[in-house]
């Protein structure tokens, strides 16, 4: 809440207009029952029929004053409150992608895509609306107490008596609600996870037929969404009627006891009708009061869900004075480097010296941690102990940005965005060479499969690449990561799904780039030509050298390279 | 089918507006009873608001002006009395409405869900997760008050307006009339006002969906984005994204704005005739006094129930958009769906027959051309080919993920169109190359192959494809969160997973796409040894690219350009010298330049 009034406030000058707006067309408001009564006591009671023309004209006047500023102020409410809610969503977006991967390794898409469009939605109706409605309802609640206390301060004191319990009504209400808004928000997450597992996962889903588990799945969350609105519901129909009849109370309290003031003459009937009709004024932002609690409790619900999110400390930042190198040369060093995950070691010891140029591959067992030690480099995860340089600058005093436009990565798992090949291709770059995106796309052997297709590079591929084998994404990632022509590139398995002559004429292409290289392969083809060899087991590097040096050493790699070439032996036999 | 992304809107089908309607109160139907009720509630309430002002009325005129005081407490305590009835039946009424209005919700999301289950890949295929999403969640979550309302709101307003008609017709039917005068004029105005806004509010929620879409792309690519450090442009896109949205929002809110001040006008207008005819009227001595002061009061009953009406009819309106929305999706009709009187397939052997099979994804574009074979029940085939020769299609098509556009696909002898989806899948065990992971335990995971193994199976069954070994390593063992798309595990662990789940399905026919590409060679020697049992007595069709687990297949089928090429077992093809040949090869031909 204290966030939300804090962007409020930067847009205090939108408020101007539509304040403004407001205080005319309440100001309005209280002529037309005045122009009314004359009409009613003048022309019709008294006979003045040459007053007419002139009061009509006033009436209409003061409906199109009042309708025209009523528009102007729900125009400028709605315009303002959208600009401060794009100016929230702007900002969580913006906050969530300098997150660390390992925040979105603990946090489902569904659910901050729900804070990200749901609860800002809900934000931006009640900035919308509600804040309107409730400086309206103030507005009126300050006249009506004015005029209530000028026609006769004793009535107006007991009104005013009735008040604490209102609000104390009111306090309750928003007290519960907010918690059970709280929890509608989370179901609200919940669902939104569940169904977007599910259409993300539809292939597995259909693969095994488990459509009426899903639908079993998801009647589970919508249950639950169902029974969370039940609850919000249960606590208004509390309050509210609560509200209502306290508001009503009030004009038969006036009544009765204004009566009572007449009879006594200490009041005239006239004076009686006229603070009665001021009470109804103070009636109406009184029951507005629950539907506006309950909106707030609403607001603050989702409020407090987004707050917690920006709370989170984005931990891989730049550092204040980090150096930005001038030119970038791709030396990579890894000194000494342990990583932790999870309060478990997951690489130690981890020393590698790639020198400007080289080329260095890493070969181990699934799950031993390669991925690990290239993520390290980007600064994707930070290292526990020990440091890692590039160039001989700490990576951690290096600008973020710096160090990760010099590096480009292809990842395991590939992503492509449902957007045309052309987009996905020049994602990475914001200028480019024409000569350097033809290299690209023929180093990658994109070239090759699209020119088969009929729209090229127009061609719209799906989300995560729907519409493309697994190995047309790899190479799309591959020219992606090559466009960027970057001084280190990383290849994360990046052609496990090609078939091995594509891979052939890839690795080809590669060798020509003089540029430092991580490779993370299991074909031993892929990794033969490295200037280092890394085997690694368990998090620790237990083999290194070069091709040559691991043969002779009969070790792991060589029992790798005797399973992958033991039919080439036999081949060679049968073929020669 | 064009594929949509973010950057485009989608293409709505035009509904009538009114058949929409009609449909979405179709889903009141089941709470007659309810509805009943709530009604009989609001009229209690109805008529203590009705009732009350001529009961001030009383008081004020008969027992102070009288100084009856009695008289007045005991008023008094009556409108207690009926106010406290009241608060109690609007309690019931909101309980009972929005009991039955989260249930209709409910219903209505389920509804879509259960409908979106039943379509196809092509469907899935032609747009971003992020917009059926949209649909699922936000124009579902925008109906949520028009039952409310429309029930709470549109009935006791309608009464309302029909007994002050009555009433001021009664009093004097020319006056009346006058009074009805701006009603036409209003309804042009609101006709007009509605076709601009109804296709803004569309719009609008085109927009947001739009903005749902980027959003679900960026933080699953996340990854990317960080990695390129390209988070100025993902933002200059979300941004502009969300303009898009509040610039759609704020033309569509201006149109209902103006709804709101043509109504206020027209009540303008319509009091000042009242007032200028009851005037002359009364000059003309048509009309007393009384009935005309009478007839200024009720002006206002008449018009507030209007603008209530009016504001009503502009909140369907806005919200409609997304009921068109959720039911342009409920109207695709599922294209891959069992066939009236499809069969149950019966335990099947295993045999597999592709009988002059052609398939397109999109139009012409063949991606298979006449492709025939026949595969005996047990037997293992392995298919090999440049990766988008069409080895996944020929897959897709044996589980019927897509209809071949000619040609059959047979299973022991019965077409896949001729039988049931469910008991055509139940039997295979596939392993597609996407590996996804649904949140929840990796022995939840695994169990997705069938449902009812015990955790004994699953264990089994990740022993069989030594993951078991990695997996207790893990802090929670089978516990672990595997997480949405196993963010946490290598991707060579997620294939293990997801091949220990195909293989707990116990399939007759096992399909693996390039269930072993990020597996490491050590590793994957053991789970070749573990598959070749595991092939025993299953037709199993195997995608891959290393020569280890093709070597083994009974046959070998070289797909290009969506045409078996050869085939052969490795021994025959390899001595032909063929596409095969050259395939194998360029793995050993790095190694011979280089060395």
């Amino acid at each position: 809440m204290k966030r939300l009034f804090k962007y409020i406030w930067r847009y205090k000058f939108l408020y101007i207009i539509p304040v403004f707006s407001m205080l005319v067309a309440v100001g309005l408001d209280m002529f037309n029952p005045i122009v009314s009564q004359k009409i009613i006591d003048d022309v019709i009671l008294g006979g003045e029929h040459e007053k007419l023309a002139r009061l009509l004209f006033a009436f209409l006047g003061i409906t199109a004053g009042r309708a025209s500023f009523g528009y102007l102020r729900n125009y400028f409410f709605d315009y303002a409150g959208s600009k401060i809610s794009v100016e929230i969503r702007t900002d969580l977006f913006n906050h969530i992608q300098k997150l660390p991967f390992s925040y979105f390794d603990n946090v489902n898409t569904g659910e901050i895509m729900a804070r990200t469009t749901e609860d800002v939605h809900t934000i931006w109706t009640t900035l919308a609306f509600a804040l309107r409605a409730f400086s309206e309802q103030i507005l009126y609640l300050i006249i009506a107490t004015i005029l209530l206390f000028t026609t006769e301060w004793k009535l107006a004191l007991l009104t005013f008596c009735i008040m604490p319990l209102l609000l104390y009504l009111a306090f309750k209400l928003e007290k519960k609600i907010s918690a059970a808004f709280g929890a509608l928000s989370d179901q609200n997450a919940d669902l939104n996870t569940c169904a977007q597992e599910n259409l993300a996962g539809v292939r597995v889903v259909k693969a095994f037929g488990r459509e009426q588990y899903e639908i079993k799945k998801f009647f589970r969350e919508n249950e639950g969404y169902c029974q969370r609105n039940i609850d919000v519901a249960k606590i208004w129909s509390k309050y509210h009627p609560g509200i209502e009849f306290i508001s009503n109370f009030i004009l038969v309290l006036v009544i009765s006891v204004g009566g009572m003031f007449v009879v006594r003459s200490q009041l005239t009937l006239g004076e009686l009708v006229k603070f009665n009709g001021y009470v109804m004024m103070l009636v109406w932002p009184m029951r507005m009061l629950g539907f506006l609690t309950n909106m707030l409790a609403r607001c603050n619900a989702s409020a407090k869900k987004i707050a917690k999110i920006m709370a989170i400390e984005p931990t891989i930042t730049s550092p204040k004075d980090a150096v930005v190198p001038k030119e970038f040369k791709g030396h990579v060093v890894f000194e000494n480097v342990s990583f932790k995950y999870n309060d478990e070691y997951v690489l130690q010891d981890i020393n590698i010296n790639a020198p400007p140029g080289s080329t260095i591959a890493i070969m181990g067992t699934t799950g031993a941690g390669k991925s690990s030690i290239i993520n390290l480099i980007g600064r994707y995860y930070d290292c526990t102990e020990g440091r890692i340089l590039v160039d001989g600058i700490d990576v951690k005093k290096m600008d973020l940005q710096a160090l990760r436009n010099n590096i480009a990565v292809v990842m395991q798992d590939t992503f492509l965005f449902s957007d045309t090949l052309y987009e996905n291709i020049t994602f990475g770059v914001d200028n480019f060479a024409d000569k350097d995106f033809q290299e690209a796309v023929a180093d990658a052997q994109v070239e090759e499969f699209v020119q088969e297709l009929e729209d090229g590079y127009e061609t719209i591929v799906g989300e995560r690449g729907v519409g493309l084998s697994g190995g047309q994404k790899q190479r799309v990632s591959i020219a992606r990561a090559l466009l960027k022509k970057s001084k280190v590139l990383i290849l994360d398995d990046a052609t496990s799904a090609l078939d091995m002559e594509t891979e052939y004429l890839i690795q080809q292409a590669l060798e020509k780039r003089k540029v430092t290289k991580f490779i993370i392969a299991h074909r031993i083809s892929a990794v033969k030509n490295a200037d280092e060899i890394l085997i690694v087991e368990n998090g620790r590097i237990v083999e290194r050298g070069t091709h040559e040096s691991l043969l002779r050493r009969k070790g792991k790699y060589y029992a790798i390279y005797r399973e992958q070439f033991k039919d080439f032996a036999d081949l060679q036999k049968e073929v020669i | 089918m064009a594929r949509n992304t973010f950057r485009q809107d989608e293409q709505l089908q035009e509904t009538l507006n009114i058949v929409t309607v009609i449909r979405l109160f179709s889903y009141l139907k089941p709470y007659k009873m309810e509805v009943i009720k709530v009604m009989a509630l609001m009229a209690v309430v109805v008529t203590v608001s009705l009732v009350s002002p001529l009961l001030m009325r009383k008081a004020i005129n008969d027992f102070i002006a009288n100084a009856n005081l009695k008289g007045l407490a005991l008023l008094g305590l009556i409108m207690t009395g009926i106010y406290a009835a009241s608060m109690i039946c609007s309690r019931y009424r909101i309980m009972i409405m929005s009991v039955v209005s989260s249930k209709i919700l409910m219903k209505i999301r389920q509804d879509l869900f259960n409908h979106i289950q039943k379509l196809s890949f092509a469907f899935f295929d032609s747009r971003p997760v992020g917009k059926i999403l949209a649909r699922i969640m936000g124009d579902v979550n925008s109906l949520g008050e028009l039952f409310t309302t429309s029930v709470t709101n549109l009935i006791p307003e309608a009464v309302m307006l029909v007994a002050v008609v009555s009433i001021m017709m009664w009093l004097n039917w020319k006056l009346g009339l006058m009074a009805l005068i701006m009603l036409p004029i209003l309804s042009v105005a609101i006709f007009i006002i509605r076709t601009v806004s109804r296709k803004r509010w569309q719009d609008f929620r085109k927009k947001r969906s739009n903005l749902s879409a980027y959003v679900h792309e960026d933080y699953s690519g996340i990854r990317v984005v960080q990695s390129f450090a390209r988070e100025q442009k993902t933002e200059g896109i979300f941004a502009e994204l969300s303009h898009n949205v509040a610039n759609a929002f704020i033309s569509a809110i201006k149109v209902a704005n103006t709804f709101g001040m043509t109504a206020e006008l027209c009540w303008g207008i319509g009091t000042v005739i009242v007032f200028w005819y009851g005037t002359r009227l009364l000059i003309a001595g048509e009309i007393l006094i009384g009935d005309l002061v009478a007839f200024t009061g009720y002006i206002g009953m008449f018009w507030q129930p209007i603008m209530n009406l009016t504001n009503f009819y502009n909140n369907l309106i806005t919200n409609l958009a997304g009921a068109e929305r959720i039911f342009e999706i409920m109207d695709i009709e599922p294209d891959i769906v069992n066939r009236p009187g499809a069969v149950e397939l019966p335990p099947i052997k295993g045999e597999v027959i592709f009988d002059h099979v052609t398939f397109a994804y999109e139009g012409d574009e063949y991606v298979l051309k006449d492709i025939n074979f026949q595969i005996k029940p047990g037997e293992t085939i392995a298919l090999v080919g440049h990766t988008g020769s069409g080895k996944t299609t020929i897959v897709n098509l044996i589980s019927r993920f897509y209809d071949v556009t000619h040609g059959r696909v047979l299973i022991d002898g019965y077409d896949v169109r001729d039988v049931t989806l469910e008991s055509l899948r139940r039997q295979m065990g596939i392993m597609t190359q996407d590996t996804f992971m649904f949140s929840g335990s990796i022995m939840d995971n695994i169990r997705y192959g069938r449902l009812d193994a015990t955790d004994d199976e699953v264990i089994a069954a990740a022993k069989a494809v030594k993951a078991h070994d990695f997996i207790i390593k893990l802090d929670k063992g089978y516990h672990t969160d595997a997480n949405e798309r196993g963010a946490r595990l290598s991707a060579g662990q997620r294939q293990l997973i997801a091949l220990a789940r195909a293989l707990l399905a116990d399939p007759r026919i096992l399909i693996l796409d390039e269930a072993t590409a990020s597996i490491d060679t050590q590793t994957e020697m053991l789970v070749q040894e573990a598959l070749n049992t595991i092939f025993k007595g299953r037709t199993s069709f195997v995608i891959a690219h290393r020569l280890s687990t093709i070597r083994n297949a009974d046959r070998i089928f070289v797909v290009d350009d969506g045409q078996i090429k050869e085939v052969g077992n490795h021994n025959q093809l390899l001595a032909k010298k063929g596409l095969y040949y050259q395939l194998y090869m360029a793995q050993y031909r790095f190694l011979g330049a280089g060395a």
